[in-house]
């Protein structure tokens, strides 16, 4: 067992029998700059993490670039993290989704032009937890009965990397209009999620 | 800008859907409108959501080990502030640098750096701040706290594991334009060295930023 798992085991706030610790805890453990919660991290968001950076980038080299950052972000800022600000999945994911949207944003200029879209996969891995295929699903529910043009607004700016005033650009209407569909398109899809 | 209502931003900001001239100017007015960073926090947890419906192949199943192997190697620093999250400051110490930062940040849009060929604009870790690099120059603009007396921070350009000397400034809320070429891929460090400076950094690097 390492010192890790045994500092968590025996944890004051903890039954001395090991019991999962909550994410909370690993993340507090890695801002104490134990390597061995960073790794417990990482096998907890570190494929969600990829799947949202590959779908950013859609290329895998980049995808593992901007989740290594983000985790290395993560690490440095980890003593910092305050439990009553945000879940360590929130606060993980936005840093990975910044990574990854800037990455996007400095290889289009680079290359000037936007990165070839791959093709995606049908289904997640096969070994996939249940609790995170069926988030998925309920998410991908969500996004398909919003009104398209608010979808549409979301996915290019949260996958596609787009900045408002490109959205405004592509789509050809008044940035007015593009920022009242992402405020109603978050606002309805969290509606939607809240639903049973 | 100038016709742009802040408060419109919070959706754009919560989707990472800001340029960086926006995502900065929004994130100096997060520092001072509790409102606002009530309405990112909502706005974002819905945002984040998305994350979950994203689909992907398998990660290599290396890159664990190059991300602990990598973190092995970093220097970690006592007070760390989160990326981009500055506003999780306390509030007494945000509200200090928050109008400098302000100042400094505008004016400096505001004026010069569009006509100067800015070409990026990078986040500084550990410490508010962003690099604004131009073609082979930078701009460090980066809120530390002042130095003391007898010390003074300096600013490195690390092309692989070499620092060059690249400024000496006090600290307070400021912009200081390196001394040193940068190119892709350096980083860009602040150390708290000897008043004077060192040749190299002899203390743990307190903010960062990679070209």
């Amino acid at each position: 067992m390492s010192e890790y798992a045994v500092r968590l085991a025996v944890g004051r706030d903890e039954p001395a029998a090991a019991r999962t610790p909550s994410d909370e805890q690993v993340l507090e453990a890695v801002g104490r700059g134990d390597h061995d919660a960073l790794g417990e991290l990482y096998d907890r968001f570190g494929r969600l993490a990829f799947g949202l950076a590959f779908r950013i980038l859609r290329d895998r080299t980049l995808a593992e670039d901007a989740v290594q950052e983000a985790f290395l972000a993560v690490w440095r800022s980890a003593d910092a993290y305050k439990r009553e600000r945000a879940k360590p999945s929130t606060w993980i994911l936005i840093v990975v989704h910044r990574r990854a949207v800037d990455l996007v944003r400095r290889e289009q200029r680079r290359r000037g032009e936007p990165l070839e879209s791959a093709p995606e996969p049908a289904t997640g891995p096969a070994d996939e937890d249940a609790a995170l295929r069926d988030r998925r699903t309920a998410v991908q529910a969500a996004l398909t009965e919003l009104p398209g043009d608010q979808r549409q607004a979301l996915e290019l700016a949260y996958y596609g990397g787009l900045t408002q005033s490109e959205l405004a650009e592509r789509l050809g209407v008044p940035l007015g209009t593009v920022k009242s569909r992402m405020f109603a398109g978050l606002g309805r899809l969290r509606e939607l999620l809240a639903e049973p | 800008m100038a016709q742009n209502d802040i408060h419109d931003l919070a959706a754009a900001y919560a989707l990472d859907a800001l340029g960086p001239e926006d995502r900065w100017t929004y994130e100096r007015h997060l520092d001072g409108c509790e409102r606002c960073r009530g309405e990112v926090a909502a706005l974002r947890d819905s945002a984040v959501e998305m994350a979950y419906a994203a689909e992907g192949p398998e990660p290599s199943p290396d890159l664990r080990d190059r991300i602990l192997a990598a973190a092995r190697e970093e220097p970690r620093t006592a007070t760390v502030v989160p990326m981009r999250r500055r506003w999780l400051l306390p509030a007494t110490a945000v509200a200090a640098v928050a109008a400098a930062c302000a100042a400094i940040g505008l004016g400096l849009w505001a004026s010069s750096l569009r006509d100067q060929g800015v070409q990026r604009v990078v986040a500084v870790q550990g410490a508010p701040g962003n690099l604004i690099v131009a073609g082979d120059s930078a701009t460090l603009v980066v809120c530390l706290d002042r130095a003391p007396a007898d010390r003074t921070y300096e600013a490195w350009v690390i092309q692989g594991e070499r620092p060059r000397p690249a400024g000496l400034f006090p600290g307070g809320c400021r912009s200081v334009p390196l001394e040193e070429p940068v190119d892709e891929g350096d980083v860009v460090a602040v150390t708290l060295e000897p008043a004077g400076g060192s040749e190299q950094p002899t203390t743990d690097i307190l903010a960062s930023a990679r070209v």
